[in-house]
């Protein structure tokens, strides 16, 4: 599998629109599984064929259970710089309910650990909205992670996906749905407490301290190209988008054979503005009206000069030096307000 | 003319009509099995669907009996109080009937009407009491009811089973013997009664007729009494299973006339046409306007689809003359059409038809009958819109029809029934056992309340038992109040109603109840509020969403994220927006689904 994707590093070396690298992220799943010798496989394989920048952000998705001591030593050596750790919680129950195999202990260690081997930029996961009497505990998880010192937070809100553990038990009565307001008063207090310490919320789910922003997820946020390797990954070159096949043995099957097996859907004119508003407008930057028109070929402020003052009166939106940005109350509404903003 | 025998069938939904013609075609070989469909006169999709005739159709059967061959024109008659007029005009063309009754059902309503109608037209009764093959059926029972009902010799009824084909030839043997032949005059100037019209896209609107008094040959000039519009006679003939086209029509026969009239309005059922150069001095009797007696909006789901809405209602009315309508503006629902209706079951027929047969997805609003409403300048004025309602006021007295209703029912169900009719503001008149299970109630009732779900729940408080038949009992004065409905203070045009002051809370509290279950929760809290002029008399909260914002949004997430969301906003496309608050459209069908 490994060679496989090495293989199609080669096979796409010439994706991009140039081949400088700025950031690196293994992630989906587990490769914190990855040996030392695949790692730097990978890591040669795309120093081969990319100019890799001096300061890139190369980051890898880990769980607390994977990050022994020699695993970190590993990562820190093949040039792993920012770590993103699925904690979840520090409160055991909750991570029981959460179905996860790690410890609260273990998930304090690994970040601890990490940083003494010298893995300075460190991200965790935390999820909020988990059931209970009251926000004690995630009001603790927080604690934990500021004394922590952690640079980076996704916190996100638990969600009850069908064809889930979650969601057979949700259909089966085990669990209750999500109380709607019991999640945006969390969300609320997240806000609220996380940038009393000091962490910026610069997009909906995601917090840093001191500009310790996810270079590569932000790319995201603002269309840049990216390239994805590996089963059901993704690539955006700026007009389309590729989808791999998720089946591992067809993946490898194609990538032997010399064939990239991906999909790819052509992005219109509103499908490029629409994906621009539905993740800009959650970022602190927002969407420049500049850009919009750009994209929507000077449709956009036309079609939506009434509910653009709507959305500003009611105090969801404001606008300003030329970007149009999300208040505190309307980034409750993110998906809503953008969806209304979408167009055909 | 001494040959031919004009003959209807009368009988309940489900009396086996339809089955019953089919084994009489099939009897005197008019067709073949192999072109035999089902419940072949049938021939609209919704009417075989619903298993009723809703448009009337003649056809003709040659049978020879005793060594003679006779004309047999069975008249076709639709089986719904709405169209009872169509029912009358039908009867005024035979000269006899055949009183169809099922052998485990006995007598309803409707047919007892149609029976009335047909004997004060002096047609031939023939009794016949089909179904006699189930396992339910009560054959002495019913007949007894039959000699009663009727008047008539028990061994007069014939015992039949369309399905089985039982009874078929004694049933013809009746009908030659019996009926009739047609009097008139063959020298006469032509005089023919127009009793039906079926539309053709291709050859225009075929008009069916009965040659009354003269004939008609193909060519003649004809001008129709009551339109006064002129026409020459492209093609006449006699209907089989297909047209016959025929050189002429003679005195007392039934038959079709094709003369390239375009708009089915410019026939009207019961007009008489003769010709032009020999004029008949009168048209034939009965003849009357069609009026609808329930009113309601439709507007196109997608208000840019107007004008394929108009283009759709355009073509229903070639072939349906008694739908009327007039374009309308909402202030909720954007462009549309005020529609007339003959009944409900009418209503429903126009609304299915545009789904269709011209895939149409409409807003049906609250249904109004047409009320009479003096104002204080004593000016008369028929109301059929609560939008045309003037301010309480300038309202002197508001008056509103009245039907006398028909129920027949075992006595079992007196009870229930009774107080539905109480419920819905009726007066008993009468009540008369027909047998000692079978009892027949006469109310006076106002028609506003029985355009809504009344037959529905009579069908469900009589376990289907009860029938219904309703005729124009003039106007009362009554307390009506418009009723209107407020979201975030923006009154919505299209759910306001014409109510009866002692139900106007019930109906406001309800029909707020059901809105607050339709609406879909927006970033603000909606007041659904129900009011009578300026009294709020209602009032339910649809709360405020507190959070719409999905967790994640990387990478792959974001094309699937952006689908999902121009999904969500699809559906808000069809939604109507009054002030700042969204509606579905099922919201505006509630005022139907309140009880």
């Amino acid at each position: 599998m490994v060679e496989a994707i090495a293989k199609e590093i080669v096979l796409r070396k010439s994706y991009l629109p140039d081949s400088n690298i700025e950031t690196i992220y293994f992630g989906g799943g587990t490769p914190s599984v990855l040996s030392r010798l695949e790692l730097e496989l990978l890591m040669q394989t795309i120093g081969e064929h990319f100019t890799i920048a001096a300061d890139a952000e190369i980051t890898l998705e880990a769980n607390p259970d994977d990050l022994s001591q020699s695993k970190l030593e590993i990562f820190f050596q093949a040039g792993i710089n920012r770590l993103s750790i699925g904690i979840q919680s520090f409160n055991e129950d909750h991570l029981q309910f959460l179905n996860r195999v790690h410890s609260a202990q273990e998930a304090e260690n690994c970040v601890r650990l990490a940083k003494q081997i010298g893995i300075n930029n460190i991200s965790i996961d935390l999820i909020y909205a988990i059931p209970a009497p009251d926000h004690s505990i995630l009001k603790s998880d927080l604690q934990k992670a500021f004394e922590l010192d952690v640079a980076h937070i996704s916190a996100y809100c638990l969600t009850i996906e069908p064809q889930t553990v979650f969601g057979n038990w949700l259909k089966r009565d085990k669990i209750k749905p999500i109380n709607e307001e019991f999640a945006a008063v969390q969300f609320e207090i997240l806000i609220e407490t996380l940038a009393q310490n000091g962490y910026e919320q610069y997009e909906i789910s995601n917090f840093a301290r001191n500009k310790q922003y996810s270079r590569h997820n932000s790319s995201y946020w603002k269309q840049r190209p990216y390239l994805g390797v590996g089963p059901s990954a993704h690539s955006y070159n700026g007009t389309s988008r590729e989808f791999n096949v998720a089946n591992n043995a067809k993946y490898v099957q194609a990538i032997q054979a010399g064939s990239i097996p991906a999909t790819y859907e052509i992005l219109t004119a509103a499908d490029q503005t629409n994906e621009y508003l539905l993740t800009g407008l959650r970022t602190k930057w927002g969407v420049n009206s500049g850009k919009l028109e750009s994209l929507s070929g000077g449709k956009f402020a036309m079609l939506h000069q009434k509910e653009l003052a709507d959305m500003k009166k009611n105090g969801w939106l404001r606008e300003e030096s030329g970007s149009l940005l999300l208040t505190a109350s309307g980034k409750l509404f993110a998906d809503r307000i953008a969806s209304d903003l979408f167009i055909d | 003319m001494k040959k031919i025998r004009n003959f209807c069938i009368i009988a309940h939904i489900d009396h086996g009509k339809s089955t019953l013609a089919d084994r009489l075609l099939e009897f005197t070989k008019t067709v073949t099995k192999r072109e035999m469909q089902a419940q072949l006169l049938d021939n609209m999709d919704l009417e075989r669907e619903r298993g009723i005739t809703i448009k009337s159709h003649a056809i003709q059967m040659n049978y020879i009996y005793e060594g003679e061959e006779y004309i047999l024109n069975l008249i076709d008659t639709p089986g719904h109080v709405d169209f009872s007029y169509e029912v009358s005009r039908s009867i005024a063309a035979c000269e006899g009937a055949l009183l169809l009754v099922d052998a485990s059902q006995g007598t309803e309503a409707q047919t007892i009407s149609n029976l009335y109608l047909a004997i004060n037209h002096d047609l031939v009764i023939i009794p016949v009491l089909n179904k006699i093959d189930l396992p339910g059926a009560r054959p002495e029972e019913i007949k007894d009811e039959m000699v009663e009902l009727l008047d008539c010799k028990r061994e007069d009824i014939i015992p039949a089973s369309g399905k089985e084909g039982i009874g078929i030839e004694a049933i013809l043997s009746a009908i030659i013997e019996r009926i009739p032949a047609p009097v008139g005059d063959p020298k006469a100037p032509l005089q023919a009664l127009i009793f039906d019209s079926v539309f053709n896209s291709y050859r225009g609107i075929e008009v069916i007729f009965r040659v009354k008094n003269g004939s008609i040959r193909k060519g003649d000039r004809v001008k129709f009494m009551a339109t006064g519009k002129e026409y020459i006679a492209d093609e006449i003939g006699t209907l089989g299973l297909a047209q016959i086209p025929k050189q002429v029509v003679e005195c007392g026969d039934v038959g079709y006339l094709i003369s390239g009239i375009k708009v089915a309005k410019e026939v009207k059922v019961g007009d008489t046409f003769t010709h032009i150069d020999r004029p008949a001095s009168e048209g034939i009797q009965g003849f009357s306007e069609v009026k609808p007696m329930v009113f309601a909006g439709i507007y196109p789901v997608d208000t840019s689809e107007f004008e394929e809405l108009r283009e759709a209602m355009e073509k229903l009315q070639l072939n349906d003359a008694a739908l009327v309508w007039e374009p309308e503006t909402s202030a909720a629902l954007g462009f549309g059409f005020r529609c007339g209706f003959l009944g409900m079951l009418h209503m429903e027929i126009v609304q299915e038809r545009l789904e269709r047969e011209f895939d149409m997805t409409v807003i049906t609003t609250v249904p109004s009958v047409q009320f009479r409403v003096l104002n204080t300048k004593d000016k008369l004025m028929n109301i059929s819109a609560p939008s045309e309602m003037p301010e309480p006021n300038f309202i002197k007295t508001i008056e509103e029809p009245y039907i006398n209703a028909q129920i027949i029912t075992k006595s079992d169900y007196i009870g229930p029934i009774l107080n539905l009719c109480m419920d819905k503001r009726g007066i008993l008149k009468n009540q008369v056992y027909l047998t000692s299970e079978r009892v027949e109630l006469q109310f006076l009732i106002p028609l506003a309340e029985v355009v809504f779900d009344f037959f529905d729940k009579l069908k469900t408080i009589s376990r289907g038992y009860a029938s219904l038949d309703y005729e124009l009992a003039g106007y009362q004065e009554s307390d009506m109040v418009k009723l209107d409905v407020m979201l975030n203070g923006e009154p919505v045009d299209a759910l306001s109603a014409i109510v009866h002051r002692s139900k106007s809370y019930e109906w406001g509290k309800k029909l707020c109840e059901k809105l607050r279950e339709l609406i879909p929760r927006q970033m603000f809290e909606i007041a659904i509020q129900a009011a009578i002029g300026q009294k709020i008399i209602a009032r339910e909260t649809v709360k405020a969403m507190r959070k719409d914002v999905l967790a994640k949004c990387y990478g792959g997430d974001i094309s699937r994220k952006r689908k999902l969301l121009e999904k969500q906003k699809k559906g808000k496309k069809r939604m109507r927006q009054v002030g700042n608050v969204e509606i579905p459209q099922e919201a505006f069908m509630a005022v139907l689904k309140i009880n």
